[in-house]
C-alpha cells in the first residue's frame, strides 16, 4: 500500500517534471500549444472532481470557465487592475458562483442535474451576449497593453514571453495537480467516491452528502474558473465563445478520454484531443471526422478512458 | 518438449516495449524540436501566406469560396513570377470559425509554418480573438472581414483590412438612398453580436442624418434556429424592414419572413446580401423577395455593364455569370465578400514589392509599406472597383451597390461613390510601436 502510494506520487511528480524539462527542447509552436493545453488541463482537472470522483455529470462547466475569464478580464479592461489582483478576484468570484449554482443545482440528481447545469450555462452564455456593451459579446474584448506585464516580489513578469507563460501555466497546473492529488488520496476523496458509489449508504452512515457534493462543486468550479482567468490573462482575449456549450462538451471529452476518476487522466485527455485535431488537420480537411473515428475506437478499446482502463486492467495504483 | 515459437516471454515483451518507446522518442523529438534535428530554413524559401480559413463552423459557406479564390489568386501570382521573384505558398489552416482555434492557428503560422503573413479571416470574433496573438508574434495579419473592428482602432498595428470596405462605411454610403427611395421609418433585424451591432450602431446614426428613424431594433441571438416569433415585433408603421443575418440559419430566416408576410401588405424590404450569401435566389419560397432590395459589394449576377475585370475574375475563380460555380450551378458563391481575398493578396504582393520584402526580418518594413499605400485603381487586381486606403486606420473604402430582385436575379439600381462611405478616422495605428 505504502509502495503504491509512493509510486503514484513519483509518477505525478514525474509527469510535472517532464513538462518542465520539455520546455528546454520544445519548438516555439509546441511550447505555445502545450501552454494552452495545460490551461485546459486545469479546467479538466476541476471538471473531473465533480464528474470523475463524485459522479455528477455537469453539462455546464463552461460557465465556470467563462466566469473566471470575465471576472479576471473585465476589471483589467475597465478598471485597469493589475494581473495578480484580477486573477485572485476571479478565483473568489468563481468560488462564489460555484457555491450559488451548486446550492441550487445539487437539489437535483442524474439527468435533472445535467439539464439544470446546462440551463445555467446557457443563461450565462446568453447573458454574455445580452450584456455585450460590457462583455464585448461574441466579438469579445482584447485586454489592454498594461495587462501584458506585471510586477511581483520585485520581479517584472512579461506575459508576451512564451517561456514566461509556459512556466506560469506549469506552476498553476502543478499546484492544481498536487492539491487534487492530496484531496483524492485523503478524506475528501474518500467521501467523494463514497457518494459516487452509493449516496444513500453514505447518507445512512451519517455523512451530509449534500455538503460533500457542494464542496466538490465549489472546488471544481473554482479550478475551472481559475483556468478561465489564466486563459484570459495569458492570451489577452475574453469573449462569449468560451461560455458556449462547446467548451462544456470539450472538457467532458478530455476527461472521458483520459480517464474519469484519475488525476492524470484529464491532463492526458487534453493532450490527446488537442494534438489529435492538430495532427489530422495537417493531413486532411476531414480532420473532425478522423478525430471522431479515433475517439470511437478509443472508447471501444478504453471504455474507462486511457488511464481508467489501464488502471483496471493492470491494477495500477493510479489515484 | 514445450516449444512456443510465437509467444514472447515477459522479458522479450519488455525489450520490445523499450525499443518501441525508443523509436517513438526519436520520432517525437524530431517532430517537437526541429532545432535538435538540424532543421534550418533555407534562404530561397517561398513567400508563405498563412490562410486562416473558416472551413468548419458557422462561417463554412464563406470559407469554401474564400479558399477557392485564394488558391486561384496564388496560382495567378505564381504564374506571373511570384513576389519579388519568389513563389508564393498558401498554407491553409481551419480555424473552425472559433476565436480560440483562430488564435492557435495564428501561433501555428508564426512558429511552426513560419509564414510571412497571416491572411483571409472573415468572422469578426475570430479576427478579434486572433489579433492579440498576431500583434505579439509580430505577424502581419491581413483580414477580409468587413467588420468595423480594424478601423475602430481597437486592434493593433499588425492587423490590416485593405481589400474590403467595412460595415460602417457601407452603411453610411447606402443610408441616403434608402431614405430617399424606400422610406424613413425603419425596423432593423440583425444578429445579436458584433457584426449585427455594427449595423445597429451605425445605421441608426446614418438614417437619422437623413431625417429617418429606426422604429424598432430586433436583435436575433446567434444560436437561434427559428425566427417566427421575431416578426410580430415589426411595428405596423414600418416603411422599410432592414434585415441582415449570417450563419446557417439565414435561409430559414428569409423563408419564415416570407411566410409571415404572406400576401398581406408589407413594408419595403432592404437586406444585406449576407442574409442570402451563397444561397440561390431561385430557391422555393423566396419568390416573395421579388421587388425587394439588397446591398451588394460586388454584383453576384453579371450586369449589362459588366467590366472586363469582373469577367476575368469570374473566369479565374470558376464562377459563372449567375454567381454560381461553373462546375455546379447549385453551388452559389459568396460573391460580395470573396473578391476581398483576391484583392488582399495583390495588396500583400504590392506592399512586399514596395519594401523589397525578403523574409520575416522585413515584417516591420512590410507593415510600414502597407501603411504607406493610399489607394488601388480599378483593375484586374482590384475587380470590385477603385478603393481609397487609409494607412492610419488600416482600412480601405470602396464603392457599394444596391440591387433589386427581379425574376429571381439581382439587378443593380444604384452604385455609391467612394466618398459616400468615408468617415472621420477615430484612430491612428501608425502611432503604435512596431
Amino acid at each position: 500500500m505504502e509502495n503504491s502510494r509512493k509510486s503514484s506520487l513519483v509518477l505525478h511528480i514525474g509527469v510535472l517534471a517532464l513538462l518542465f524539462l520539455l520546455s528546454f527542447i520544445l519548438s516555439d509552436y509546441h511550447q505555445l500549444t502545450i501552454t494552452r493545453i495545460m490551461v485546459l488541463a486545469i479546467f479538466a482537472l476541476g471538471y473531473n472532481i465533480l464528474f470523475g470522483y463524485v459522479g455528477l455529470l455537469s453539462l455546464g462547466h463552461a460557465m465556470f470557465f467563462a466566469c473566471g475569464l470575465y471576472a479576471a478580464g473585465l476589471p483589467v479592461y475597465y478598471l485597469g487592475w493589475e494581473v495578480p489582483s484580477a486573477f485572485l478576484f476571479a478565483i473568489v468570484i468563481s468560488a462564489f458562483s460555484a457555491t450559488l449554482i451548486g446550492a441550487i443545482a445539487l437539489r437535483t440528481q442524474g439527468v435533472a442535474f445535467m439539464i439544470v447545469t446546462l440551463m445555467f450555462s446557457q443563461v450565462a452564455y446568453l447573458a454574455t451576449l445580452y450584456f455585450s456593451d460590457i462583455t464585448g459579446g461574441d466579438e469579445g474584448l482584447v485586454l489592454p497593453e498594461h495587462a501584458r506585464s506585471f510586477a511581483i516580489l520585485g520581479m517584472q513578469v512579461d506575459l508576451t514571453s512564451p517561456q514566461t507563460r509556459y512556466y506560469i501555466t506549469l506552476g498553476l497546473l502543478s499546484a492544481s495537480v498536487l492539491i487534487v492529488y492530496r484531496w483524492v488520496n485523503g478524506g475528501p476523496g474518500r467521501e467523494w467516491v463514497a457518494v459516487r458509489e452509493n449516496e444513500l449508504r453514505t447518507r445512512m452512515l451519517g455523512y451530509n452528502t449534500f455538503l460533500i457534493k457542494l464542496k466538490a462543486m465549489v472546488i471544481s468550479g473554482t479550478l475551472s474558473g481559475g483556468a478561465g482567468a489564466t486563459y484570459g490573462l495569458l492570451f489577452a482575449y475574453i469573449g462569449s465563445t468560451f461560455a458556449s456549450i462547446q467548451y462544456s462538451i470539450d472538457v467532458l471529452l478530455f476527461t472521458l478520454l483520459g480517464g474519469a476518476g484519475t488525476v492524470l487522466g484529464p491532463i492526458l485527455g487534453s493532450f490527446i484531443m488537442f494534438y489529435m485535431i492538430d495532427f489530422f488537420s495537417g493531413y486532411t480537411t476531414a480532420y473532425l471526422l478522423a478525430t471522431g473515428v479515433v475517439l470511437i475506437l478509443l472508447i471501444v478499446y478504453f471504455p474507462l478512458g486511457v488511464l481508467g482502463t489501464l488502471r483496471k486492467k493492470w491494477r495500477l495504483w493510479l489515484p | 518438449m514445450s516449444y512456443t515459437p510465437d509467444k514472447m516471454t515477459d522479458k522479450d515483451k519488455r525489450k520490445s516495449l523499450r525499443k518501441l518507446a525508443g523509436a517513438a522518442g526519436i520520432a517525437m523529438t524530431a517532430q517537437f524540436s526541429p532545432a535538435l534535428t538540424g532543421h534550418v530554413l533555407g534562404s530561397d524559401r517561398p513567400i508563405k501566406v498563412g490562410m486562416q480559413l473558416h472551413r468548419t463552423g458557422i462561417g463554412a459557406s464563406y470559407g469554401r469560396w474564400y479558399e477557392r479564390v485564394a488558391v486561384a489568386t496564388v496560382k495567378l501570382i505564381n504564374e506571373e513570377g511570384g513576389i519579388n521573384g519568389r513563389p508564393v505558398e498558401l498554407v491553409i489552416e481551419d480555424d473552425g470559425t472559433d476565436p480560440r482555434r483562430g488564435a492557435e492557428v495564428i501561433e501555428k503560422f508564426a512558429t511552426q509554418h513560419k509564414t510571412d503573413v497571416a491572411y483571409g479571416t472573415l468572422f469578426s470574433h475570430v479576427v478579434i480573438g486572433s489579433s492579440p496573438r498576431a500583434g505579439e508574434l509580430k505577424l502581419p495579419y491581413y483580414v477580409v472581414s468587413e467588420g468595423y473592428h480594424v478601423a475602430s482602432g481597437s486592434l493593433n498595428r499588425y492587423v490590416f483590412q485593405p481589400g474590403i470596405t467595412d460595415v460602417r462605411s457601407q452603411i453610411a454610403s447606402m443610408a441616403p438612398w434608402i431614405a430617399t427611395n424606400l422610406g424613413k421609418k425603419i425596423t432593423m433585424i440583425f444578429p445579436d453580436y458584433a457584426f449585427g451591432h455594427d449595423h445597429r450602431n451605425y445605421f441608426s446614426i446614418a438614417i437619422a442624418e437623413q431625417g429617418g428613424k429606426v422604429l424598432e431594433m430586433i436583435p436575433v441571438p446567434p444560436t437561434e434556429s427559428s425566427f417566427t416569433r421575431y416578426f410580430p415585433r415589426i411595428p405596423r408603421e414600418t416603411e422599410v424592414l432592414y434585415h441582415v443575418l449570417v450563419g446557417p440559419g439565414v435561409l430559414t430566416f428569409v423563408k419564415e419572413m416570407g411566410q409571415f408576410f404572406g400576401t398581406r401588405d408589407r413594408p419595403r424590404i432592404f437586406g444585406y446580401i449576407d442574409s442570402l450569401e451563397a444561397v440561390d435566389f431561385a430557391t422555393p419560397q423566396l419568390e416573395f423577395l421579388q421587388g425587394t432590395h439588397f446591398w451588394e459589394a460586388f454584383p453576384r449576377y453579371a450586369q449589362p455593364d459588366q467590366t472586363r475585370h469582373d469577367q476575368y475574375f469570374r473566369h479565374q475563380v470558376g464562377v459563372d455569370q449567375n454567381g454560381a460555380s461553373v462546375s455546379d450551378s447549385r453551388d452559389i458563391s459568396a460573391y460580395s465578400h470573396m473578391f476581398g481575398c483576391w484583392e488582399t493578396l495583390f495588396i500583400i504582393k504590392q506592399a512586399m514589392e514596395t519594401c523589397g520584402y525578403s523574409g520575416p526580418e522585413d515584417r516591420q518594413a512590410l507593415i510600414e509599406a502597407t501603411e504607406s499605400l493610399t489607394g488601388f485603381a480599378e483593375s484586374r487586381n482590384h475587380p470590385q472597383g477603385s478603393k481609397v486606403f487609409n494607412g492610419k486606420i488600416h482600412q480601405c473604402f470602396g464603392i457599394q451597390h444596391i440591387s433589386r430582385v427581379e425574376d429571381s436575379r439581382l439587378k443593380v439600381v444604384h452604385t455609391t461613390s467612394i466618398e459616400d462611405g468615408l468617415y472621420e478616422p477615430e484612430a491612428d495605428y501608425t502611432q503604435m510601436a512596431l
